[in-house]
């Protein structure tokens, strides 16, 4: 009953990253490709988010949520995978070994030749943000609220006030007044929104809900439901400004106020993480700190594109069939340094600079007429110019192997953005 | 007789706040913009703004009680409210598979309504 499995590869989490993750291991010649889900369907978050606007990069068409995993899960379905639903991955260790448990199989250990982490990110709670107030019901992630009206078919309240202008929360401010419940306002502590302009021109502008910026929430009212929000202008410094305070009578709170990526095995393996991405630090191929562990999707950073996501689950997918195809071996990785107005970069190494490289990284603050440019040792080897840059807007520069030539020792790479012309 | 209309650009990070001056129907001028892409969409949102419709209709013997629906293309703005509340009133039967019409030419647009997945009926 209980048989130790042994696949050359496990990818734990079936969202995007996983299902690309699995069918590019597949597809690079591995036959024995386990996928590990503890939801009782594939997809991730995707079903539930049935907005229009994915695939445009990786379909050249836009696509809703349930469509873009509809796709992936056709050709696993195809594809020779095992998948293992209702299935939860309790441990991992830094030798690989997967202890899950599910209701039928009761504890499964698995021993993979290599690993895909592939567990997403999750929702930014009331405790991370501290709200003071009563503790009733009715304080709700925007992504639960999307769980509920989507997926269960329930709705969370009435009248909602949405805290945070992240996209989800922006996108479900619609969502809630097309399913004929009321949005008194957003309200975004910072002086900018932060979710894409679209979304805000979408979903507020198209409804007329009202977007109220350097807004925050100072107390929660109500003993079992909630009754009331206290909402206040902030100053610089984010204080609240008291005389500003004003009450907004709603039943439901909804919070967009950010995702953190989901680590917990990574920590548990010993995986080393960036304290900037809250992902483990990964190489050109998402392989993390230890051999044969590769990571991608949204537990490596957050993405903005579900297509990103995708691309990454490919390069990690690959690259684990790579390590058990070919048994490589990683010679001593260069780091990736952010350099000016760059927050951060993924992959934060490189191994390898002879195959072609995609960099995404993320600006500290809006500039605008710059250049983003890679430095191999202080020398610029790839540049591109941009209108704009923004914080919420991630970029993608890639490299080839030609960028490199000349550049032998390759001891530092740097991502920079320059003002204006070079 | 000229008036202005207001548009907020979301085809690049630039976010440019467009002014479009119309007169008698007729666009007039856009201002606001940096490049041509964001007098386009100005002259389209002023013209004839249209929108994909997504939302979720009841499933009857489902694994899940609902089932997500986007407009095959996109419809008029002025009609999402009118077509989301013409879905609430539609229950689907299970099983259904990606892409099947859910309900063909919604308000007159000759735009049908698909179904965003596939959903199994339960066991």
């Amino acid at each position: 009953m209980k048989q130790t499995r042994k696949p050359e590869l496990a990818v734990i989490g079936a969202g995007p990253a996983g299902l690309g993750a699995a069918l590019a291991a597949t597809e690079a010649g591995l036959k024995d490709v386990m996928l590990i889900e503890r939801d009782i369907e594939l997809g991730g978050i995707l079903p539930q988010c049935i907005h229009d606007g994915f695939g445009s990069i990786v379909f050249k068409e836009v696509l809703t949520g349930p469509q873009y995993a509809q796709r992936y899960i056709d050709e696993v379905e195809r594809a020779n995978i095992d998948v293992l639903l209702n299935t939860m991955v309790l441990d991992m260790g830094a030798d690989r070994r997967i202890t899950a448990v599910n209701a039928t199989d009761g504890i499964i250990e698995i021993e993979p030749r290599s690993v895909v982490l592939a567990m997403g990110c999750r929702e930014r709670t009331r405790h991370q943000i501290l709200i003071p107030g009563f503790r009733p019901a009715g304080v709700i992630m925007a992504g639960a609220a999307q769980r509920d009206i989507n997926i269960e078919g329930l709705m969370p309240g009435r009248k909602m006030v949405i805290l945070g202008s992240g996209d989800i929360g922006l996108i479900m401010a619609r969502r809630f007044t097309l399913e004929g419940a009321e949005v008194e306002g957003v309200y975004e502590i910072m002086d900018h929104p932060g979710g894409l302009t679209r979304n805000v021109v979408q979903c507020l502008n198209d409804f007329d809900i009202p977007l109220h910026l350097s807004h925050g929430a100072t107390f929660i009212h109500g003993r079992k439901r909630v009754e009331a929000v206290s909402v206040a202008a902030v100053d610089e410094n984010l204080k609240p400004i008291k005389e500003t305070e004003r009450l907004v009578e709603c039943d439901t709170l909804v919070l967009s106020v950010g995702l953190i990526p989901e680590n917990e095995l990574s920590k548990r393996a010993g995986i080393a993480l960036d304290q900037a991405t809250n992902g483990p630090f990964v190489d050109e191929r998402m392989e993390t700190s230890i051999d044969g562990i590769f990571a991608c999707g949204n537990v490596v950073n957050v993405f903005d594109l579900v297509d990103y996501v995708t691309h990454s689950a490919e390069t990690a997918g690959r690259g684990a069939a790579e390590y058990v195809l070919e048994g490589r071996k990683r010679e001593k990785p260069v780091k990736v340094t952010p350099g000016r107005n760059v927050f951060y970069v993924v992959p934060q190494y490189v191994s390898d600079i002879g195959r072609d490289i995609d960099f995404y990284f993320r600006v500290q603050h809006p500039e605008r007429a710059v250049r983003t440019r890679i430095l191999v040792g202080g020398e610029p080897i790839e540049s591109k110019k941009h209108r704009m840059v923004r914080p919420p807007e991630m970029i993608k520069q890639g490299t080839k192997p030609a960028d490199f030539a000349g550049k032998r020792a390759v001891s530092e790479i740097t991502v920079e953005v320059v003002p204006g012309e070079e | 007789m000229k008036n202005k209309h207001n548009y907020v650009c979301i085809n690049c990070p630039l976010s440019c706040s467009l002014e479009l001056t119309e007169e008698n129907g007729e666009v007039f001028k856009v201002t606001g913009n940096e490049c041509k892409v964001g007098a386009r969409y100005a002259e389209e949102e002023f013209k004839d703004p249209r929108r994909v419709v997504t939302t979720t209709i009841l499933v009857r013997d489902g694994t899940l009680p609902v089932l997500p629906v986007r407009t095959a293309e996109a419809i008029p703005k002025r009609l999402v409210i009118d077509a989301v509340r013409a879905l609430a009133e539609v229950v689907v039967q299970a099983p259904v598979t990606e892409g099947q019409v859910i309900y063909p030419d919604i308000m007159n647009t000759g735009v049908d309504v698909i179904a965003s997945r596939d959903l199994m009926k339960e066991d």
